[in-house]
């Protein structure tokens, strides 16, 4: 048959969860690592990072836009699902997607950067005109109260959204990793460390995408780059990086001395069918080189330049190794039979609904949603300061 | 008092929130089926509605009920536990209407040894014969006939 | 494929009453049939079972199977004196058109192992639907509700015995269904109607006349991984220790 090798059960051959479901843990990873960074200015006054506060919430969010639409795509019938509202099953951890994702979304991300744009948003409804001058009047909510007193309140209003955020970004990613870490008739899944070993690469690669796309940004409208910043965040990287892999090292560790009945079925699925993507990229490329290359630039006394050089790649090869983390997890648990008898193949389709080039549009998708949010509200400090300067 | 008007803007965002709560609470109201949460997390009336698909195998009782001359001769042979759509296939248009359809002749050569065939990997005591071996190409119904396969006393041998 | 405009002012009423029809549900389709007073389940005799293929074409036709799915399909196991727990297992195309013959025994034994949906009195698969879409109904049959499934198969994942399948067609869950629409009416399953052995006989474990009742008491009987603990009801009589 295509592509088996021993035994599965007959309706194992297929995977039922595509690229596309890899995508799903990815998104909503960025979204909670984008937040946590933010939320190292607001609530832990790590003020190295503040240059990226703002771009950090509009990362997230415009992930965030994008994280239920692979879900989505994937379903047999995506007209059904709002029934995960209407009807959710208190025993599924699926069920809860729809209401964390929701609470995340307007309750405190939206939340959020309403407030600590909404200085800007009442001072350019004043000034533009035509199209934008109603966006930016109905994101103001009919109110353009910018007294110093209800700016105050938004500050510490603010605070306190972030302190829930932080808590609520924790959720909902662990919850994403329950989702798999729940599944009993899984032993690629199955484990307790799951949620945990997902909040940490989350937080890895969501550290390294705002650093990535900060420095991309930068390079873009021709500022300099904030040295002390991203320094600051490569250490913070460095060290989530530290705890992610000691995580993820512990449950290998754990399943290889355990050695339980399905130890010998998923050691040879690692070291076949699974060994490009996950020990050559995703513990080679993706985790150990990056490690070694933070590791330099925290030891060593390095130029602005090699730092900075040092910075993208170790960011890039984190998001490609995280990237390859979550194909391991979602496609490897799929490609071994339940009976441990054998393994099927995963072929990722061309021109269907769950094909390559929907996976890459999707990837590529949030990037857009950024570049509108960097427009409508920018995150720089100049411009801010410029508009506070000239908005008369 | 000043505070509460300073703070306005946030009972706004506040209003939006309960706003689309209340929307959510009707819309639900109006799309959950009716018959959800009748015996539990589910809509109580698909099970009628899985009850209701058609059967396309008649069952051994509605055979019986005609072919009474078949079930006589089946009675106290090997194949007695055998039903009759094992071998005739599903028949239960033909038990609806046995106008309508007319089951077909069976060829023996391809049925009896897809039970029959010898394979060392079928229950010792369950009877198998290699078929070219056993029969020299003669048809099974020959010496079995196929609802009291035992060899009648002084035929074939 | 494009839908113009006028042709969505067509089908948008037609979709909201076929809605309609979801939301009323339909009539109980057997009024004899008191759910409370049954729980169902099956009873396979391994040592009874040839490996004809059978019970898989029975359950093809009678309950519309998609081709390369399988609601019940039969495994070959060759299991040999020096690796015991490592068997060599085969069902080819299910075991629909049996298995191939065996001239000379290998060292080892062999059996078939017919396979189907568990309906698991603790079943993992509704636990983790995430709408109600599959659920154990009061009669203890496993079912999805394929008119309010969205295709997430996360049932597919969470089920241990790969019983489920997504329908290529319909994109629902679908599964055994124990022949729901034949047990309501007083019929046997359309594989145990079909079975020439008598390896497999349906269950009411609630009928206290029903002959389980004896054969529980007077034979080693088993169920597919048990440490799963997931109630499963499907009764196997000698079950070799390295089926899974």
């Amino acid at each position: 048959m295509n592509g088996v090798e021993g035994f599965m059960y007959p309706n194992e051959v297929e995977l039922v969860w595509s690229v596309l479901i890899v995508l799903y843990p990815y998104i909503t990873g960025l979204v909670a690592g984008a937040f946590i960074l933010a939320s190292l200015e607001r609530v832990f006054r790590v003020d190295a990072v503040k240059p990226t506060y703002r771009l950090a919430l509009l990362t997230a969010l415009s992930f965030l836009l994008v994280a239920p639409l692979p879900l989505q795509l994937h379903l047999g019938h995506p007209e059904r699902s709002p029934e995960m509202y209407f009807t959710p099953h208190s025993t599924s951890a699926m069920a809860m997607f729809g209401y964390v994702y929701l609470w995340y979304l307007m309750a405190v991300l939206v939340f959020e950067i309403w407030l600590d744009y909404r200085r800007e948003i009442v001072l350019r409804a004043r000034r533009e005109r035509g199209l934008l001058r109603l966006i930016y009047k109905i994101m103001t909510l009919g109110s353009d109260n910018i007294s110093e007193r209800s700016l105050h309140i938004d500050e510490r209003v603010g605070w306190v959204v972030t302190l829930i955020g932080i808590p609520s970004a924790f959720l909902l990613h662990g919850y994403v990793g329950f989702i798999f870490g729940s599944i009993k008739a899984n032993p690629w899944w199955s484990s307790p460390l799951m949620p945990v070993v997902f909040i940490f690469s989350a937080m890895v690669s969501g550290i390294a995408c705002v650093m990535v796309i900060y420095m991309a940004t930068s390079k873009l409208r021709g500022t300099t780059i904030d040295m002390r910043c991203v320094d600051t965040i490569a250490m913070y990287l460095f060290y989530t990086f530290i705890i992610d892999f000691s995580l993820e090292m512990l449950d290998l560790v754990h399943r290889i001395y355990e050695a339980d009945e399905s130890f010998r079925s998923l050691n040879f699925m690692v070291h076949t069918k699974l060994y490009f993507s996950h020990i050559v990229v995703q513990i080679g490329l993706g985790t150990l080189l990056p490690l070694v290359l933070l590791a330099i630039t925290q030891v060593a006394k390095l130029s602005e330049m090699a730092r900075k050089r040092t910075y993208a790649l170790a960011g890039a090869l984190t998001l490609i190794g995280i990237f390859a983390m979550r194909w391991n997890v979602v496609i490897g648990g799929q490609l071994f039979s339940k009976s441990f008898l054998g393994y099927t193949t995963y072929k990722v389709g061309m021109v269907t609904r769950e094909g390559l080039p929907v996976a890459i549009a999707l990837t590529l998708l949030p990037l857009l949603f950024l570049w509108v949010l960097v427009k409508l509200l920018p995150p720089w400090d100049d411009a801010s300061a410029a508009h506070g300067a000239t908005g008369d | 008092m000043s505070a509460f008007r300073d703070a306005g803007h946030l009972l706004r965002f506040a209003g939006l929130f309960v706003l689309a709560f209340i929307i959510f609470l009707v819309v639900r109201k109006v799309v959950v089926p009716k018959s959800f949460g009748e015996y539990g997390h589910y809509r109580g009336a698909s099970i009628g509605e899985i009850a209701a698909h058609p059967a396309h195998f008649a069952g051994h009782q509605a055979c019986d009920a005609c072919h009474t001359d078949i079930a006589d001769e089946k009675k106290g042979g090997k194949h007695a536990h055998v039903n009759c759509e094992a071998c005739h296939g599903a028949l239960g248009k033909h038990a609806d209407d046995p106008a309508s359809v007319t089951p077909a002749k069976l060829d023996t050569a391809v049925l009896c040894v897809r039970c029959h065939a010898a394979s060392v990997a079928k229950p010792k005591n369950f009877p198998q014969v290699d078929a070219a071996d056993h029969a020299n190409g003669v048809p099974c119904e020959t010496c079995h006939k196929p609802h009291n396969p035992a060899l009648e006393a002084g035929g074939a041998k | 494929m494009n839908l113009s405009r006028r042709q969505l002012m067509i089908l948008l009423p037609a979709a909201a009453i076929a809605w309609e029809h979801v939301l009323a549900g339909t009539p109980e389709a057997a009024p004899n049939y008191t759910m409370s007073e049954h729980w169902w389940s099956m009873l396979i005799d391994i040592p009874k079972c040839i490996g004809c293929g059978n019970c898989v074409r029975a359950c093809q036709a009678e309950n519309d199977v998609p081709d390369g799915r399988f609601r019940t399909w039969v495994e070959r196991y060759h299991v040999s004196d020096e690796n015991m727990m490592y068997p060599e297992v085969i069902s080819p195309d299910g075991g629909k058109e049996g298995f191939p013959s065996v001239a000379k025994a290998d060292a080892g034994k062999y059996f078939f192992v017919p396979k189907l949906c568990n309906h698991c009195a603790d079943s993992p698969c509704t636990q983790v639907c995430p709408v109600g879409a599959t659920f154990i109904a009061p009669d203890g049959v496993v079912l999805v509700d394929q008119k309010y499934c969205m295709g997430c198969a996360y049932c597919v994942q969470a089920c241990p015995y790969g019983c489920r399948y997504i329908h290529p067609e319909k994109k629902v869950a679908d599964k055994c269904t124990l022949c729901y629409h034949r047990i309501t009416k007083g019929l046997t399953t359309a594989c145990c109607e079909a079975c020439p052995t008598g390896a497999r006989q349906l269950v009411d474990l609630k009928n206290p006349n029903d002959p389980i009742h004896e054969f529980l008491r007077t034979h080693a009987v088993q169920v597919l991984k048990p440490q799963m603990a997931t109630g499963a009801k499907v009764f196997y009589n000698e079950l070799d220790g390295s089926v899974r």
